[in-house]
């Protein structure tokens, strides 16, 4: 059995973002790169697979410019066989449809039994990758999953996912693209023969022309990027409480709106 | 030059961070205040790879280099100093001579499971009328046949209750003073070899710093590592890299409580404004963080000359003799930039400040590290 498992290189939650001298994009100098969260809890699960079933190849798959090798490469030190870059400045400018064009291209050739990624990239939220794939591929497709098991013919997955108040069960016949939710799982940290281990993995370039795509201008161009504006400072409402709380309840329900 | 950490050192690095911050910060102030060994997290080390970086992996170890180490041990420290020194004696006093020293049988019985993760280990030199006057070894092995048997007492020995293997250091020939120092490993439940009083302490206390008893012990003649009286070389060639963890364990320590501290003073204000606004704050902390990159950068280098296999004696005295002396003095400024709350428990610099002290300490006192720099830059060492 092979698992392909779609990642994103986002930057860390914790930076501060800024709209670079374009408008069009983020700067990006001094960010930390990691994995999209959700992609890892997809890589976890994929290598969960491996060691439930054994005999089952786990190839990671992204698009982007170099930096992305880092985040293929600790998905690898985490324990996945092998990865796939898809790496071509004609891509650079992607919406998620030349991504999930070019992903796709990349799954058909490496033909694997299951989809997984994660249920959105936290970067810009879109979450549209995982339906595009699976609708260009032709193939099922399940979000925000919560558990999965595969049959052990391996030709049906049985999956849980997240809706309001509980789980909705799907078998979903297989392959098929699932994407997951927080609560799947807990990612594993690479020890350090992982880490170690990681080097000598194949981490395989792919261009747009190798994976027969046509150039293409995005559908949906970033027109503008625009900072949040500050948050207005706060109004301390002085006097006793009782009627500080009057004009409380005043200010919100008249200037407000609030309430 | 090129003073720039490869991509596995930097993902080396974001793994032992991350594991320190999710799994350890949450129960060091407990583990300190209950003086409990954290056999959860410890075992989690292991499994990690973080007790056997160095060693090579048909060893059991990550097969990671002494850059790595000093990179993950500073991210433990950061957040516990207690598991610091373990992974510190696992890794540098016991592992690596064995590693050096020991025959392949050896490398086999008492390293692959002590760098695997599965065992610990622990280093015992110490005596007490045999600190920093080391070679004043009063326990004794002697030969009997295809064994030893030892009698003598070992004091302060890090992991000494925890360990299932102890490298000891005992007197095989009294004649030949140091030279007559030999080194063994000593296997926990061995007839003879029992564990003493758990010492209360200052700082690092969820660690176990425990006497070790030999009473007409019985140790095989196949334990020992290295030739009779090559004992006393191994240990000092041992604490050469020991001394590098302890530089990278006192930077972590130093780090964390700095970490606090300018946190702490973006956050407090007085006089209307964030304290690190007021210059004596905002000049300590530029001090503070100035000592700590020295401090690392000794490390670093030390811990790059022994990943090198170089002589670095005097670079590792260097840096452990800085960091510590910095780890003491950036804890005390961390308490005095929070005021009266560094000395309250919650705020946790009280607790970066007892652990800094021991590493002034350990492995070579201050004093001690200070003698080695001076015979080094005299030129005239043994």
């Amino acid at each position: 059995m092979k698992i392909a498992v779609l990642v994103k290189q986002v930057p860390d939650t914790a930076t501060q973002m800024k709209v670079a001298g374009t408008a069009k994009a983020i700067e990006t100098a001094g960010i930390t790169w990691i994995v999209s969260p959700y992609d890892e809890y997809a890589v976890e699960e994929a290598l969960r697979i491996r060691e439930k079933r054994g005999q089952v190849e786990v190839v990671v798959m992204s698009l982007g410019p170099d930096r992305v090798k880092e985040a293929l490469r600790s998905c690898l030190a985490m324990g996945a066989d092998r990865a796939v870059h898809v790496n071509d400045p004609a891509l650079a400018e992607a919406d998620t449809l030349m991504a999930a064009r070019a992903l796709a291209a990349v799954i058909k050739q490496e033909a694997p039994d299951l989809v997984l990624t994660g249920r959105q990239a936290i970067d810009d939220d879109m979450g549209a990758v995982p339906a595009q794939v699976a609708e260009i591929l032709g193939w099922p497709c399940a979000y925000w999953i919560m558990e999965e098991a595969i049959a052990d013919d391996g030709k049906t997955v049985r999956i849980g996912r997240q809706v309001e108040g509980g789980l909705e069960i799907f078998d979903v016949p297989m392959p098929a693209v699932l994407s997951a939710q927080k609560g799947l799982n807990e990612p594993r940290y690479p020890t350090l023969k992982g880490i170690m281990g990681a080097k000598k993995k194949e981490i395989k370039d792919v261009k747009a022309s190798d994976l027969g795509l046509a150039a293409e201008a995005p559908q949906l161009p970033v027109v503008a990027l625009e900072a949040l504006p500050p948050r207005p400072p706060g109004r301390i409402i002085p006097g006793d409480v009782a009627t500080a709380v009057k004009e409380l309840v005043r200010s919100l329900r008249e200037e407000a709106k609030a309430i | 030059m090129k003073l720039e950490l490869t991509d596995e050192q930097q993902m080396i690095q974001a793994m032992a961070r991350e594991f320190a911050e999710s799994e350890i910060a949450p129960i060091a102030d407990e583990i300190d205040r209950d003086e409990r060994f954290p056999h959860e997290t410890v075992k989690r080390m292991g499994e990690l790879g973080l007790m056997g970086i160095a060693v090579p992996e048909a060893w059991g170890g990550a097969g990671s280099d002494m850059v790595s180490y000093v990179l993950a041990l500073e991210e433990i420290a950061k957040q516990c100093a207690s598991h610091a020194v373990v992974m510190s004696v696992n890794n540098s006093l016991y592992g690596w001579p064995i590693l050096t020293y020991g025959t392949d049988a050896q490398r086999e019985r008492f390293l692959k499971p002590v760098a695997g993760g599965h065992a610990l280990g622990c280093f015992a030199l110490t005596e007490p009328q045999a600190g920093s006057d080391a070679r004043n070894q009063a326990t004794t092995a002697v030969r009997d046949g295809d064994h030893y048997a030892v009698n003598g007492r070992k004091l302060f020995i890090t992991n000494g209750r925890e360990s299932s293997f102890a490298l000891l250091f005992c007197q095989t020939d009294k004649d030949k003073a140091h030279r007559g120092i030999t080194a063994m490993v000593v296997e926990k439940g061995t007839p003879g070899f029992s564990v003493g009083k758990t010492e209360d302490k200052l700082g690092i206390r969820a660690s176990d710093t425990a006497e070790l008893i030999f009473e007409d012990c019985r140790v095989p003649v196949a334990h020992r590592i290295g030739d009779e009286g090559q004992g006393f070389r191994i240990a000092l060639a041992a604490l050469d890299g020991g001394r590098i963890g302890i530089g990278a364990q006192a930077v972590g320590i130093a780090a964390g409580a700095l970490a606090r501290a300018i946190a702490y003073a973006r956050e407090r204000k007085t006089f209307g404004v964030p304290i690190g606004e007021h210059q004596m704050i905002g000049w300590k902390l530029a001090d503070m963080a100035t000592a700590v990159d020295a401090a690392r950068l000794l490390v670093w280098r030390a811990a790059w000359l022994k990943a090198k296999g170089r002589r670095c004696t005097l670079e590792a005295s260097m840096a452990k003799l800085f960091a510590s002396r910095t780890a003491v003095q950036v804890t005390n400024d961390a308490i005095q930039v929070h005021g009266g709350y560094g000395y309250i428990r919650e705020y946790q610099v009280e607790r970066y400040y007892r652990d800094a002290k021991i590493t002034e300490l350990y492995e070579g006192t201050t004093e001690i590290q200070r003698l080695v720099v001076a015979r080094e830059v005299l030129g005239g060492a043994e």
